[in-house]
């Protein structure tokens, strides 16, 4: 009898209320670790917090990051947002109609968090997301290395995808922390959409390494290709130290031992090695940038540009 | 209920109704063709392990993978703006739409697969050029407001087609067309948005927006499809109750959305013959270039050549992909029975 659906169904609301509590939990950890809570953490109907809820709490004072926190919000919002770019470009071209949905779905999610951190960096001086997205040029560009490299295969967007969901699974867990409310908000939020990342990840990446001759060759160059940007999204620089010793953020190089650890157990599992790849010098938190860059930006601004000043 | 006149499942081997007697096979088949009759008097629904008659089940399949071709196909002249959208929220939203396209080719292959062909042949047929597919997709998306004109237009007419599919007489389709039309409803507004922020916008935006109204007009309207003395099949999918009303009653009443969306856009329709005919009480439009319908449906449209082509290289490039992945799984069946073999 416990099974009937009398029984089971009286603890549902209970259950549910639970349930919206649950992603309460990061947000009011920030709010309870000092700050005040600020409207830019506003629940809203659909339980997710919107890239309008923060320009609006920004645009009403009641949301202000300070310098350091702009930079890393435009940092972790460029990020985001140049993958979305390259990963938008698979809709309608992937191996699968599943994967249509699904790689558009993480580009969808990455740039969602984009619009946050951008609304959110925007604060500092009263730039919109869209000024930040589409009127700064390729050297005012705050993305780490590994986010521009081409698309390649489908291996090489797996290896890439890989490598970018652990670490941004590893860095948002820690953010739900910061001392800063509206970071801790977003990344609440992000870091649910970034643990299905990892697992669409993994998953391809066993299946490549497992499947065919051929497939496993392909996986294996994708990590080749992809492996010498990893260094860079763990180094640490002034700006992370300041942030650490605020509470607001946490050093990059204090999240790689667990990615290692996480990674590590995949490329086990996929029978893969750690590829043995010199590291590339990086310089994209600094705004020195590959080449690539600067052909995303041309595609992404060029409408934008032509109009300055319109709006969509 | 319908158990009972179950003639055999698509994919049933034959050899089982070998045995049968003839005899047999002519009883069941009149059983069910009397309970698909009674169906359709009653105006209910069959379901995929129904008797149909072979006519139905092929127009069916015909006309469900269609539409998922053209899903499919129809994703590429949004897709080709994701990455220049003017604005984060203008990309989000089209990366959102083009997605629910993907996701309504699924739905609607699944419908169709319940009618007992693999989507694997669906595909191939598509790329073959053996299958069609809406001959709307074959226009280009030069500019942003093509964005705006093809949710407004384009989808708004896919709409004004598929609610009355909500009713369709076979019940995978018809659930398919209820979840479809929810989100094209969605699909048209966002367009609708995007046309009204461009006319409000400036004198160039404006311009930008009528233009695009001027190019997707005609094919928005020839999507109904021919004209109902030149559309032979119409009349026995009516008797099927797959069509609910004739291509030209659709595209008149479409119209006549139209003319009222147009004004609030402060935009115009490039027909100077629209009219509500007062004895008919019906809309009416100046005439429609058939012969270009008929070339672009034949394959010698603008886009023909580049969206299927665009097709057969995602496939191609995806051999490797899907073959790795049946392999993978193939392994893990194999290793998951050697598991419960020593257990």
């Amino acid at each position: 009898m416990s099974t009937s659906p009398e029984t089971t169904a009286t603890p549902a609301p209970a259950e549910e209320t639970g349930g919206h509590g649950d992603l309460n939990v990061g947000v009011k950890a920030a709010g309870g670790s000092g700050e005040a809570t600020a409207s830019a953490t506003r629940i809203t109907p659909g339980n997710a917090l919107r890239p309008e809820d923060i320009a609006l709490a920004v645009s009403s004072g009641s949301a202000k990051p300070t310098e350091d926190v702009a930079e890393i919000a435009l940092r972790l919002g460029d990020d985001a947002l140049i993958l979305a770019q390259r990963l938008g470009h698979w809709i309608s071209r992937a191996p699968e109609l599943e994967e249509d949905i699904a790689l558009g779905n993480i580009a969808l999610d990455q740039l969602g968090h984009a619009r946050s951190f951008l609304s959110y960096a925007g604060g500092l001086d009263g730039r919109s997301e869209d000024d930040l997205a589409y009127f700064r040029r390729e050297h005012e560009f705050r993305s780490a290395s590994i986010f521009e490299q081409p698309n390649g295969d489908f291996a090489v967007t797996i290896a890439r995808q890989f490598v970018v969901s652990y670490y941004q699974f590893e860095l948002y867990s820690q953010l739900t922390q910061s001392t800063d409310a509206t970071l801790a908000g977003i990344a609440a939020k992000a870091v649910k959409e970034v643990d299905y990342h990892r697992d669409h990840s993994a998953q391809w990446v066993l299946r490549l390494a497992g499947g065919t001759d051929e497939s496993r060759e392909k996986m294996i160059h994708g990590f080749k290709v992809i492996w010498p940007y990893v260094d860079e999204l763990f180094r640490d620089d002034e700006l992370t130290a300041r942030l650490s010793a605020s509470g607001a953020a946490v050093e990059p190089s204090s999240l790689r031992a667990e990615f290692d650890r996480l990674t590590g157990e995949v490329f086990a599992e996929a029978e893969l090695e750690v590829p043995k790849v010199q590291p590339a010098p990086g310089g994209g938190r600094r705004g020195l940038h590959s080449e690539h860059l600067g052909y995303i930006l041309a595609e992404m601004q060029v409408l934008a540009r032509e109009y300055p000043g319109a709006s969509w | 209920m319908a158990a009972q006149t179950l003639q055999s499942v698509p994919g049933e081997p034959t050899s089982a109704r070998h045995e049968q007697s003839l005899e047999d096979v002519a009883r069941r088949d009149a059983e069910g063709q009397a309970y698909f009759d009674k169906v359709m008097a009653e105006d209910s629904r069959i379901e995929p392990r129904d008797w149909m008659p072979p006519a139905y089940r092929k127009t069916l399949l015909r006309q469900i993978s269609q539409h998922a071709h053209s899903e499919i196909i129809g994703m590429q002249p949004e897709a080709n703006w994701i990455s220049r959208a003017p604005s984060l929220k203008r990309k989000a939203i089209l990366m959102a739409k083009v997605q629910d396209e993907a996701g309504h080719g699924l739905y609607l292959y699944s419908a169709a697969e319940t009618l007992g062909q693999p989507r694997d042949q669906m595909m191939q047929d598509l790329m073959d050029g053996k299958a069609k597919y809406s001959s709307i997709f074959n226009y280009p998306a030069r500019t942003w407001a093509d964005m705006g004109a093809i949710g407004w237009m384009v989808d708004g007419a896919a709409i004004a087609n598929q609610v009355p599919l909500c009713r369709a007489s076979f019940g995978p389709y018809g659930r398919a067309m209820v979840r479809v039309c929810k989100e094209e409803s969605f699909h048209q507004r966002q367009g609708f948005e995007i046309l009204l922020e461009l006319s409000h916008g400036t004198p160039e935006q404006k311009q930008m927006a009528q233009d695009a109204v001027n190019r997707w007009y005609a094919p928005a309207l020839m999507m109904f499809g021919p004209p109902d003395d030149d559309s032979p099949n119409s009349k026995q999918s009516m008797a099927w109750n797959i069509k609910r009303f004739s291509n030209d009653e659709l595209r008149n009443r479409f119209v006549g959305m139209m003319m009222e969306q147009v004004k609030v856009l402060d935009l115009t329709l490039p027909d100077k013959d629209i009219r509500f005919n007062e004895e008919t009480k019906k809309w009416e439009h100046g005439p429609l270039d058939w012969d270009e319908f008929h070339e672009v449906l034949a394959g010698r449209g603008p886009c023909n050549a580049q969206r299927l082509e665009r097709r057969r290289e995602a496939h191609h490039n995806g051999a490797w992909v899907r073959e790795a992945a049946a392999a993978y799984a193939a392994k893990q069946a194999k290793k998951q029975a050697e598991k419960e073999t020593a257990a």
